[in-house]
């Protein structure tokens, strides 16, 4: 037990620090834009290929309310391996926490954030209306597309592309009365020489391209 | 992590092979099972037998190398696991069946793995081919546990499942550590195989990073030594990466003050004299003005939890961080971090240590950290004839007792005034539950504790409430003639959450106060244990000497005045620096 014998000031009473951080945790300079908006990022996961790894990944970006975009998982050349694409859309503090949270399962064995000019897929598969014909097969002509099933009452196409493609085709597709739809959300690889995600980098911690990233973004 | 736990060398590959001769015996899943902990080194096993989990429990008939310890619930063998685990340094085991065994572990795993305690938790399961028929006794474990452990596994392989443990072993060792879990379907622990499982070892692909990239550690090392008002906040990374003497030499020699985090309690002495103390929501006054007005904060092993920063707008607002830790993930998740240093917290304050141009000139910023100390002491009143001070309690235990003893706690005000009014000056001597605030963590986690340190004293200091969920498993302290003493600081009342009631909720104390309780003492002799009724002041002293001197589990049912709440107090996502002193002070904030 002790006694006070030098009581300090109340609360209102103390000298108070000036400065302030913003919700992520960042010292705010009052000069610089401390905002982050969300940005899309492309994230692709090299992960054993075994049973609960998808329920596993699903239940982090689920629990930390990381907004998924679309996921897609396949196999790879290796029997062992399975390769995940995720599209996320977080600012940018989100995404790095995401791809920290991704490497720190131990099933997953890489993960890298694609640049922009990743290749980046999507199938869709549109079920129409199909009492004009004709001009439905000029808009699956127009987009490259393919006609995988016509009868009397519908027609059902596929078309591959980029987002932007995609979603034009379903608007230019919307006059006919779409039926059903079902897109397969992306797979994306990098562009050229680059490995996407590759096993010699497993679990380790951010590289210094990463804490530029970090650094890039606070500014 | 600890220095027995690395990556594989060439003698662990010799241990390798010796323990595959002497384990050839093994015939069974189940047998593979015990070959596996053998091999990892493991002792005892605290857990709850059942019908999935018997061909394990029926393999352990065998072996004498293993202790089994009943639990009376499978959350106090969750519970003791974890500070068997915490006190030793290395995972503890808990077992338990499926289905009910199985999720009764679940508030001992959410707890460890809150707190990154070293454990590894076996559970039976229906045999395979019942899987996902709803079948007796059946859950989905894995499903259940995934988002609480380190990692859990469903072993589907009796020839696998030797090594499946021991890799749950190490994984809960390595790196960050936290709690695994294996799964075990009774035809897997049933089956055939002669397997002998190896030593333990983590995957390949598991690489937990040692050392920071050195052009970080420089830019640290340099920012550091130019800092005016530096402070370290030593979080519980210190403890589990048994750094307490790299940080105490690292302190001491550029004369930079230290803040605790709860879970570092131990890490750094309390009676030196850069030590300020816990910060946060129930931190020292002193603590929480260093840590708001640091212009340089170096963080070793935190997560900056809410009740450490209070709201974020207003944590060390002026401070650059240096931010120590083993996972990258913890790195700017809620504090941004101007230099993240990944790696080990020895070996990295090790690498700071050399990279150091010059020790900080930091006087008056000591001399300031002194005058708080001087005007914001820890203080409580007692007046004679007044009911009994919980802090009172508390500093006459730590008084009573030898500098090693273990405390551990349940959940609530008793477990702050143990944090608070105890001098910590040796790590692994705080055991508590902390990210998760488990009320009844503190009887099991005294017996797991007691267990890895026999020839330590342990005083768990409980609240009534706390003690109501977990108590039953004094009987097991009696069983097993464990010398421990638990103090119940009651008020007959969920104290913290009245506190809340009191200062929130215009003092509406809906369910925190209970209108009957058992008399604590008697429960405790119907246990068998030695029970005391301690209700005046002048007792204190002759009551502790009789539970000390008792050869076995003693309970002191200390009946503390009522009115007692815990100060210094920071309200949720406040200002650390606006902490109140007492209750007036607290209704100013609002």
């Amino acid at each position: 037990m002790t006694t006070g014998e030098l009581p300090g000031p109340t609360p209102d009473e103390r000298d108070l620090p000036a400065g302030r951080r913003n919700a992520q945790g960042i010292r705010i300079d009052p000069e610089a834009e401390a905002e982050h908006p969300p940005e899309r990022a492309v994230l692709s996961a090299l992960v054993e290929h075994q049973p609960g790894v998808l329920a596993e990944i699903s239940g982090l970006f689920s629990r930390r309310q990381f907004n998924i975009e679309s996921l897609t998982v396949g196999a790879t050349i290796e029997d062992s391996m399975a390769r995940m694409t995720i599209v996320i859309e977080e600012p940018r503090p989100g995404i790095d926490q995401a791809k920290k949270q991704l490497e720190k399962l131990i099933p997953v064995i890489s993960v890298r954030e694609l640049a922009g000019d990743a290749i980046q897929r999507e199938l869709v598969i549109v079920k129409v209306d199909g009492h004009d014909p004709d001009k439905v097969n000029a808009i699956t002509d127009m987009y490259d597309g393919t006609t995988l099933d016509a009868g009397p009452r519908t027609i059902t196409v596929q078309i591959t592309g980029d987002e932007q493609k995609i979603d034009d085709a379903i608007d230019a597709y919307a006059q006919f009365g779409i039926r059903e739809i079902v897109r397969t959300g992306y797979a994306a690889l990098a562009r050229g020489e680059a490995p996407t995600a590759q096993v010699t980098q497993p679990n380790q911690a951010p590289t210094e391209a990463q804490v530029a990233t970090q650094e890039v973004s606070d500014d | 992590m600890s220095e027995r736990a690395s990556v594989p060398t060439e003698e662990a590959d010799a241990a390798d092979e010796d323990s595959a001769d002497e384990q050839a015996a093994v015939e069974s899943g189940a047998e593979a099972v015990v070959a596996g902990l053998e091999a990892a080194g493991v002792e005892l096993i605290f857990g709850v037998t059942g019908g999935a989990i018997m061909p394990v429990y029926d393999a352990l008939y065998e072996h004498d190398s293993i202790t089994h310890v009943t639990m009376a619930h499978e959350q106090g063998a969750a519970h003791a696991a974890d500070a068997y685990g915490i006190v030793s340094g290395e995972p503890g085991v808990c077992m338990a069946t499926s289905g009910p065994g199985a999720t009764n572990l679940v508030t001992g795993l959410a707890d460890a793995n809150m707190d990154s305690d070293p454990m590894v938790a076996l559970t039976g399961q229906v045999p395979t081919d019942f899987v996902g028929n709803d079948a007796f006794q059946e859950t989905d474990t894995i499903g259940v546990t995934q988002p609480i452990t380190k990692h859990n596994s469903f072993a589907d392989d009796a020839d696998l499942v030797g090594d499946e443990v021991g890799t749950a072993w190490a994984l809960a060792n390595e790196g960050r550590q936290g709690p695994t879990l294996v799964d075990l379907p009774k035809d897997v622990t049933q089956g055939e195989t002669d397997r002998a499982p190896g030593s333990p070892r983590t995957p390949d692909t598991y690489q937990p990073p040692e050392r920071a990239d050195e052009t970080v550690v420089q830019d640290a090392a340099d920012a550091i030594a130019a800092a005016e008002r530096p402070v370290i906040l030593s979080g519980g990374g210190v403890i589990k990466g048994e750094a307490w003497d790299e940080l105490s030499a690292f302190a001491t020699e550029y004369g930079v003050p230290v803040i605790t985090t709860m879970p570092a309690l131990g890490s750094f002495p309390e009676d030196h004299d850069l030590a300020l103390g816990m910060a946060g929501m129930h931190g020292t006054g002193y603590a929480n003005l260093a840590i708001s007005n640091t212009d340089l904060l170096v963080g070793i092993g935190t997560r900056f939890d809410d009740r450490l920063t209070g709201g974020i707008e207003t944590f060390a607002p002026d401070a650059e961080l240096v931010h120590v830790d083993v996972d990258p993930a913890e790195i700017s998740k809620n504090i941004y971090a101007d230099y993240p240093l990944i790696g080990d917290a020895a070996k990295v304050i090790r690498q700071l240590d050399q990279a150091m141009p010059g020790a900080p000139e930091a006087a008056a910023w000591r001399e300031t950290c002194q005058r708080w100390k001087r005007e914001y002491p820890l203080d409580y009143e007692m007046p004679e004839d007044e009911p009994l001070k919980p802090e009172y309690v508390v500093e006459s235990f730590d008084e009573a007792t030898p500098a090693d003893t273990i405390v551990t706690t349940g959940v609530g005000q008793h477990q702050m005034w143990a944090a608070l009014y105890w001098e910590y000056t040796e790590p692994r001597t705080w055991i508590s539950s902390h990210g998760l605030g488990t009320m009844g963590y503190g009887v099991p986690s005294a017996i797991g504790a007691k267990m890895a340190a026999p020839d330590q004293e342990v005083v768990c200091f409980d609240g009534d409430g706390s003690f109501l969920m977990t108590g039953q498993e004094i009987s097991v302290a009696v069983r097993e003639n464990l010398d421990i003493t638990v103090v119940i600081l009651n008020n007959e009342a969920v104290g913290m959450v009245r506190q809340w009631q009191d200062g929130f909720y215009e003092g509406r104390r809906m369910a925190s106060e209970y209108p009957w309780i058992p008399e604590f003492d008697k429960l405790a002799e119907a246990y068998g244990a030695r029970g005391f009724r301690l209700e005046d002041q002048s007792e204190v002293e002759e009551t502790i000497q009789a539970a000390r001197e008792y050869d076995g589990p003693s309970v002191v049912d200390a009946i503390i005045d009522p009115g007692e709440n815990v100060y210094p107090m920071v309200p949720s996502g406040g200002d650390n620096a606006r902490f109140a002193l007492n209750e007036a002070q607290l209704e100013g904030l609002e």
